[in-house]
């Protein structure tokens, strides 16, 4: 860990404002940066603590839908009686993540920003082209199981680990920011995380600065909300695949899908087939797919994850 | 004391202490914190500066320069240790690659430097810019490449690489029904909770460690080697060991460089391996590929058996020795094993938990499920069948205790055995496809040399003083009950010192020697103890009876402690083996049972309960015995399930090198665990009767589970760990 200077941001105005000097970042619950920094793959010269900006309220929004603080905790936002009943999608999505532990500290902004998991991009003594642009991917070529299928380059295969995105990707939130000249903006989830393409070190669309203050929810869609995680163990691991779906009774829906890209992937063409199922869906949720040989399997696991889910949807999957 | 005819009744028999169920005496010092581990000794080392380890970062290939200009000038860095400046190694007996690189690079992470500084994040910063300018050479990691170049050891731990009794190759060809299956096992790591880690003092030229070592003895003689100084100058001290599973056996980097640190700074320094230096700077478990072959009769008798193995290490390394077992599990008139080593140029191999049974097993015990099937046989009926109660290789020589058959029974019963539908993929639960399986199992019961100290004070307190370790296993327990038993005092008049190089050597912690032995030597010390005792009060010791504190003889009751009224009374002996295990082939047996369900669509398989029931002699504390078993069988689902370290094959490593990548079970995987012990003793392996049992619980778990998961899905994978992306191809289709 190099050494670096702190201050504790008074407003989010001021938080970003800050963020204009080179080196700076945030902190907020630390649970993935503070590793990163030991490890020295970050390298920040200048931390801004944003967790006392009062962000950490859930509100209803005037159009009945919901506005998350970006300070909100993980373990608070899953534990909301409106996340719940209304968007359990995300509750239950977050509650798939991580450890109890690490949804106390972690917040719904720096979720949304945590870096991969990638062993590669840990591993300082190798080439990683997210960590290093140019460096080259170890991970092409090497052990890519958990990598990811879809929206790779030839620069990057690397998945972003997030559950909660992908329940937030469903759910079409708006991440909500204020930059340093004090402007804002709302960026659609959809929007937000990017493919890797030759850029492998960009992983969002915010500017430099850029500060979340919250992210919001339209109003409650209703349906069934089912988020299945798929993994080696029952707890306490990163999904090799991820399926989060909202289905009505009528077979129409929503799905996105973790585990299989640098962003959570959702194509809202292929959710038209929905009613036809699993198999329907998924020549067109993974059209353009280019797996590795370790992690083709993730192509059929998709779709019988997806099949399964929409079973049980239905009724008919205990 | 000798111990070379078979025990008969003694004191540890009345069983007041010793065989009852007790908590661990240390058990309060580790869940209130005050236990202290190696790099916590601010007791005895309050100004200890911090080492930090900088790793190679090739997998092979020789340095050519180290800068350590800007690493120097980093804040608060007191010195750098290298190859360059360390003085002229040695290496150690029980290490394959050196601990301190340069100029040759053996593996990944081996290391090549230390940087000392006044706080941990000073010098961990400043070991980020020591610049280490390498060439590549080339190098072998891939196990099954090297496979075809990989040669006849000189032995496999202690015995012939190869055996071979009748004729295997005719009676196979021969034999009406056959299995020939090639079974692989990954590279697995040790994944114990405490780090590697050490607090290195010198006084003059005399050196003392507090680290986390399974063999104290052991890593004295290693250390006084690499350093070249004598061995009365190093005293190593290990009382609290966070895990071990066989990864502390040996001197490590942490204790090496931790001493030269120690010197270069000229104050105590405290090294400490990060997590992700663990699996590529240490020991590990070694990939095998195993091929066996049985060949049966119709009626289920096996008229060949063979078993093969192949693993890998560095030149000179350690061998895998799963083919061993296969020598004495079942009958058979000819069979041969054949165990071969390749060099590979990946981080050092050797012992875990059971090495040679754990893995050996998961291959022998599920082609004992594939035969049962194809012989259409209950697969324990077929293991009954095929039970030997003499060695089979040598048949004048019979199992002291083989009760094989009664722990598959006893498990059979309890379990629910025959509610099991033997044909495949056809219980269902819900989402859940449901399989049970089981596997039997064996491991040694190696014994060892152990020597023990008794103290005896005016109030009747005895203090124990041996070096053995106690790894998270219960030896100051157990320790504490032979001595009350043996003493005649209650539990609480007990005081155990143990891991320091100055008390006497024991058997140390490994092999599932350590409870047996250490025990015995405790034994014998306080045998000696009690005839001074007696000696001193003026009583015949041959009929002095001790309890309650007292000793009774000739009508005469006197306190034990006025023996020692007016000066302490100490004893030394140490328990030593005979040939008994020559006369005897002295193995301990297990059943496991294993319900799976694996999830129709996603081929997620999980645990929903287990079963184990053992054959271990003596046991000397049911509760610490079942939490070794419990344990074990967690590793068990670990090595079935999940845990592998996956290599690199373009550059070298284990590439998954932290608790992230390289899963172990977690509690939401385990589900309820029984545990039964038969009610036994075995007077051929020591005066306490008891044998190991802490490395049978993981022996035969793997197997048991892929034969649940078999009988689940009706997939059979041998190519361990079983992932979900193993089954998927051969899962039902889901609408």
């Amino acid at each position: 860990m190099r050494a670096f200077t702190y201050e504790r941001a008074k407003s989010p105005a001021e938080a970003a404002a800050a963020a204009r000097a080179p080196g700076a970042k945030f902190i907020a619950g630390g649970t993935n940066l503070l590793d990163l920094m030991k490890l020295e793959i970050e390298t920040p010269t200048h931390l801004i603590d944003v967790n006392r900006l009062g962000l950490d309220k859930i509100e209803k929004t005037n159009d009945g839908g919901m506005r998350i603080g970006a300070l909100v905790r993980n373990t608070d936002l899953a534990a909301n009686d409106t996340v719940r009943k209304d968007y359990a999608l995300l509750s239950r999505a977050l509650l798939a993540g991580a450890s109890g532990q690490l949804r106390n500290k972690a917040t719904t902004a720096g979720n949304l920003l945590q870096r991969t998991r990638c062993p590669y991009f840990y591993d300082t003594a190798q080439p990683c082209n997210k960590r290093e642009q140019g460096s080259g991917c170890s991970a092409i070529g090497g052990f890519s199981r958990q990598l990811a299928i879809i929206g790779v380059s030839d620069a990057c295969i690397a998945t972003h680990p997030s559950d909660m995105a992908v329940a937030l990707r469903a759910l079409d939130a708006t991440v909500e920011t204020v930059q340093p000249d004090g402007a804002t903006r709302a960026i659609a989830i959809a929007d937000f995380h990017t493919l890797p393409g030759t850029t492998p070190n960009v992983e969002t669309t915010l500017r430099p600065g850029e500060f979340i203050t919250g992210v919001t929810l339209p109003k409650p869609v209703g349906g069934t909300h089912i988020y299945h995680k798929v993994r080696d163990r029952s707890s306490y691991a990163f999904a090799l695949v991820s399926v989060g779906v909202i289905m009505h009774p009528d077979g129409t829906g929503r799905v996105a899908v973790g585990g299989i890209a640098h962003k959570p992937w959702r194509v809202e063409s292929a959710e038209s087939e929905l009613p036809r199922g699993a198999k329907a869906v998924a020549p067109k949720l993974l059209a353009g797919a280019k797996p590795t040989q370790q992690n083709a399997f993730k192509l059929n696991l998709v779709e019988r994850t997806l099949s399964a889910v929409l079973a049980e949807a239905k009724g008919g999957r205990s | 004391m000798k111990f070379d005819t078979p025990a008969t009744t003694n004191p540890i028999d009345q069983l007041k202490v010793v065989g009852k169920p007790t908590e661990r005496i240390d058990g309060k010092l580790k869940t209130t914190g005050t236990a202290p581990y190696a790099y916590e000794r601010h007791d005895v080392a309050p100004n200890a500066a911090y080492g930090y380890i900088v790793g190679s970062t090739i997998a092979k290939g020789k340095i050519t320069s180290i800068d350590v200009t800007q690493a120097k000038a980093s804040p608060g860095v007191l010195a750098i240790v290298t190859a360059g400046n360390a003085g002229k190694l040695g290496k150690g007996d029980f290490n394959t690659a050196t601990l301190l690189a340069g100029p040759d690079i053996e593996h990944y992470h081996q290391a090549v430097a230390l940087v000392i500084a006044e706080t941990f994040e000073q010098a961990r910063a400043a070991a980020q810019l020591v610049r280490v300018e390498t060439i590549k050479g080339l190098g072998s990691f891939d196990l099954a490449g090297a496979k075809d170049k990989a040669t006849k050891p000189k032995d496999a731990w202690g015995v012939p690489a190869d055996s071979a009794v009748g004729d295997f190759a005719r009676a196979f060809a021969a034999a009406p029904v056959k299995v020939d299956a090639t079974y692989t096992t990954p590279d697995q790591a040790h994944a114990m909770m405490e780090p590697h880690a050490t607090t290195a003092s010198w006084s003059g030229d005399k050196l003392t460690v507090w680290t986390a070592n399974q063999m104290i003895d052991w890593a004295k003689g290693d250390m006084a080697k690499t350093l070249g100084i004598p061995r009365e100058n190093v005293r190593v001290v290990s009382p609290y060991v966070g895990g071990g599973f066989g990864g502390k056996l040996f001197l490590r980097a942490d204790a090496v460089l931790a001493a030269l640190g120690a010197r270069a700074a000229g104050r105590p320094v405290k090294v400490a391996l990060p997590r992700p230096f663990m699996f590529n700077n240490t020991v590990h478990r070694p990939a095998t590929i195993q091929r066996v072959r049985i060949g049966a009769t119709r009626d289920g008798k096996i008229t060949a058996i063979a078993h093969e193995n192949w693993s890998g290490d560095l030149p000179n390394g350690q061998l895998d020795g799963s083919a061993v077992q296969t020598r004495l599990m079942y009958a058979g008139a000819n069979r041969m094993t054949a165990t071969r080593l390749a060099v590979l140029d990946l981080p050092e191999g050797n012992a875990m938990r059971a090495p040679g049974e754990a893995t050996g097993l998961m291959a022998l015990e599920s082609a004992m499920d594939e035969m049962a099937e194809k012989l259409a046989m209950d697969p324990i009926e077929f293991r009954v069948r095929n039970d030997t109660q003499v060695d089979p290789e040598n048949p004048q020589r019979p199992f002291s205790q083989r009760s094989l058959i009664e722990c598959m029974h006893t498990g059979a019963e309890k379990f629910g055995w025959s509610k099991r539908n033997a044909r495949p993929a056809s219980v269902r639960d819900g989402r859940w496809m449901v399989g049970i399986g089981m596997a039997a199992a064996i491991r040694g019961n190696p014994v060892s040399k152990s020597a023990a100290r008794v103290r005896l004070n005016g109030d009747g307190v005895v203090t124990v003083e041996t070096d053995m370790t106690d790894i998270g296993t219960g030896s100051y327990t157990i320790i504490a009950q032979t001595a009350a038993e043996t003493m005649g005092v209650p539990l609480e008049k007990v005081v155990v010192k143990l891991g320091d190089s100055d008390f006497p050597v024991s058997s140390g912690s490994g092999g599932q020697w350590g409870g047996n032995s250490s025990t015995s030597g405790v034994y014998a010390a306080c045998m000696k103890l009690r005839e001074s005792a007696a000696h001193t009060l003026g009583l015949n010791n041959a009929d002095a009876v001790f309890a309650n504190g007292e000793v009774h003889s000739g009508g005469k009751t006197v306190a034990l402690g006025a023996a020692a009224s007016d000066a302490e009374l100490v004893a030394e002996d140490f328990i030593e083996f005979g040939d008994l295990d020559k006369k005897f082939e002295q193995s301990t047996f297990a059943a496991h049972f294993v319900e799976v369900g694996v999830d129709a669509a996603t081929a997620e398989i999980r645990i929903r309960r287990m079963l184990a029931v053992c054959s271990s002699g003596r046991i000397l504390n049911p509760t610490t015995a079942r939490s070794q078993v419990i344990g074990a069988m967690t590793m068990g689902v670990g090595s079935a399930l999940m845990e592998e370290m996956v290599v690199d094959k373009r550059r070298g490593f284990f590439v998954n090198h932290d608790l992230a990548g390289y899963e172990v079970p977690v509690h939401a995987d385990i589900p309820h665990q029984d545990v039964i012990f038969l009610d036994q003793t075995d007077a051929v392996s020591s005066p306490m009767k008891a044998k190991g049992v802490g490395e049978l619980g993981l022996c035969g778990v793997a197997a048991a589970i892929a034969n649940a998961v078999y009988n689940a899905t009706g997939v059979r994978v041998r190519d361990f760990p079983i992932t979900l992306d193993k089954l998927l191809a051969g899962m039902p289709d889901v609408a």
